[in-house]
């Protein structure tokens, strides 16, 4: 991508002084103040899918799903109609929503907590039924609304207020690659894991998630978008320090990339939309 | 038979079946579970040929919330289980309730507690009317005691859940699931009411609808509670539901829904023979309960006895009613077993004797 391609140049602002616009907040994002903290990943997570559905035009048409977790408050931010769903049952309130309003496009947005652990049944088969939704997995390793806890997707050895000595794989399981399990299911037809923590990352990231929106007009089955986030609060660490672990540790675990890509015959299907 | 009665021959749960497809459904998410599985199956089998969408999920607590999704969407929607799955769902329910989402909803239940027995049983009327999942809510309980009933009140769930924003619940049984009787379906206007504050996507002429339990200011949340209470008394007050079976000269009352209320029909017949002057109350509505007109009856009757397939529910809701004046005695049978209407004469008889 060119530099020209992301700076939009020339923007007046106030008296005479001139600047270059390189960043503008969505139309789609409500004037609520984000209760994230700083340098969390959900903040850039919800801004590139508000962006998603301002470029797309769709605001009239997209339902969210929020879950509960740190996002739980995300209908504050995002301005479409969302539903608040239980702990775990966000893919299965979408499942509801898309079958009685199949011109819609639904999508969930969930946590590791939410989606991997109470909620694996219903993202399971959800998906499994290919479902014609976009589901949005933030995976930060760890339970960060109820302050700190081990979560399915927190990494061996790392020390949450659950694992206070560190997640011991032999009687607290494995790490859960989500992406890696649900690929192989039919209903499964784009996956791919991305990351928001450099400008790099939320590029890619938001060209995923406009994938995930636009491949519900072919109805094949489920986009999975998972992102790998940070938590700094429940990490102990400073957002910085959170950029290093994400590289060193969580991306050497959950490596960025597609999992699983439509055919080039879908993507004709879906140019000729 | 005139030409906008169609009769037939149906099990209670076909029965419930066939009249959500005519009453308009849009959606029913289901799981199976003994004794009502015919409504998936039955469903299943009609709604590809007709109109609406009929899912097995993967669970009742799947279920119930697919019923929430499609519910906050604006859609008439519903599901079926029996009292284990049932009790999955209360999560669920409680936040359809707070959610104010108007959904039909039947437990057709069955013996526990635990897996319990596939045989009928009233050992949900707790449940059902103090409410089974967490928090302060209410569901409308209408209690059927025929197949014709069971289709009769999924025309009346949709249309009061609709009409208070309201889950309804229908608290059938094993028997009246199971068993096939005559039920006439009438031709019938359905009409469905504009839900606004559903999720169809925010147009420009309107802030986004948000459907959401969650209110974590305690003032909102309280003003939210007060909010429903507030519809609960007005429910309380236009929907009670009751018949009376010879209750004018009624010397003795027998109390008793669903199942029981039709046994106990004939063991006031059996009383009759035997110079005993009994009447039967058949709360149609559990919940609001028909507090009112038991509390008149306990001036002119000397005891009231209620049959219930448990070990003694309602019967805390009649002492309630009565308020003392009277004393009221409970027969019941537990475990899937269905007293004869002789034997009951026989308890009743015992009671009687005990006032």
């Amino acid at each position: 991508m060119e530099n020209n391609e992301i700076i939009t140049p020339q923007c007046i602002v106030e008296g005479e002084d001139t600047y270059d616009l390189v960043y503008e907040k969505s139309t789609v994002m409500t004037d609520t103040r984000l209760h994230y903290c700083p340098g969390c990943g959900h903040s850039t997570a919800h801004q590139i899918i508000a962006e998603v559905i301002q470029e797309l035009g769709i605001q009239k048409d997209v339902i969210g799903v929020a879950p509960v977790g740190c996002s739980v408050f995300a209908y504050d931010y995002v301005n479409i109609d969302w539903q608040e769903a239980a702990h775990g049952r966000a893919t299965a309130v979408a499942t509801g929503i898309k079958r009685v309003r199949p011109d819609k496009y639904v999508f969930t947005y969930q946590g590791d907590g939410d989606l991997a652990a109470i909620g694996t049944a219903e993202t399971i088969h959800c998906i499994n039924r290919g479902e014609n939704i976009l589901i949005v997995f933030i995976n930060n390793g760890v339970y960060g609304m109820t302050s700190g806890q081990m979560a399915p997707t927190s990494l061996e050895g790392m020390k949450t207020t659950t694992s206070p000595y560190g997640r011991d794989v032999h009687t607290m399981g494995y790490p859960m690659k989500m992406s890696e399990l649900i690929a192989p299911l039919h209903g499964a037809f784009y996956v791919t894991r991305q990351a928001v923590h450099t400008p790099n990352a939320v590029r890619k990231a938001k060209k995923a998630i406009m994938n995930g929106f636009q491949y519900q007009k072919l109805k094949k089955g489920i986009s999975f978008v998972e992102i790998i986030s940070n938590c700094p609060s429940n990490w102990k660490m400073t957002p910085l320090q959170t950029v290093d672990f994400l590289e060193n540790s969580m991306m050497q675990y959950y490596p960025l990339g597609d999992v699983k890509l439509p055919s080039k015959e879908d993507l004709k299907e879906l140019a000729n939309k | 038979m005139s030409q906008n009665e169609d009769v037939r021959l149906m099990k209670g749960n076909e029965a419930m079946a066939e009249a959500a497809i005519q009453a308009g459904m849009d959606a029913y998410f289901g799981y199976p579970i003994t004794p009502q599985s015919e409504v998936l199956e039955y469903l299943t089998r009609e709604v590809p040929k007709r109109t609406g969408i009929a899912l097995q999920a993967e669970s009742e607590v799947a279920s119930i919330n697919m019923v929430y999704g499609a519910a906050g969407a604006g859609a008439r929607v519903w599901t079926s289980s029996s009292s284990p799955g049932w009790s999955l769902m209360q999560e669920g329910v409680s936040y359809i309730a707070s959610a104010q989402l108007p959904c039909l909803l039947v437990n057709v239940n069955r013996g526990g507690p635990g897996l319990g027995t596939i045989q009928p049983s009233q050992g949900d009327y707790f449940q059902a009317t103090k409410g089974g999942g967490h928090g302060d809510y209410r569901l409308i309980v209408l209690a059927p005691n025929s197949v014709q009933e069971m289709a009769d009140f999924v025309f009346l769930g949709f249309e009061l859940a609709d009409k208070y924003r309201n889950p309804v619940l229908m608290l059938s049984d094993g028997a009246i699931g199971q068993m096939m009787e005559k039920v006439v379906f009438h031709k019938r206007d359905i009409k469905k009411i504009d839900k606004p504050w559903a999720t169809s996507g925010k147009t420009k002429d309107r802030e986004r609808n948000i459907i959401t339990s969650l209110f974590i200011k305690p003032e909102k949340m309280e003003q939210v509670n007060l909010h429903l209470n507030k519809k609960y008394e007005e429910i309380s007050r236009n929907e009670v539901r009751f018949e009376e079976i010879m209750t004018d000269d009624a010397d003795y009352l027998l109390v008793a829904y669903g199942l029981s209320a039709r046994i106990s029909h004939k063991v006031v017949l059996l009383a009759r023979e035997k110079g005993l002057k009994v009447g039967l109350l058949r709360p149609i509505t559990l919940w609001p309960f028909p507090s009112d007109i038991l509390n008149k009856l306990a001036d002119r009757v000397k005891g009231m006895m209620t049959l219930e397939l448990n070990a003694g529910q309602m019967i805390e809701d009649v002492k309630l009613a009565v308020n003392g004046k009277i004393k009221v005695g409970h027969y019941g049978r537990m475990g899937g077993i269905i007293p004869s209407p002789e034997e009951v004469v026989e308890n009743l008889e015992k009671f009687i004797k005990s006032l």
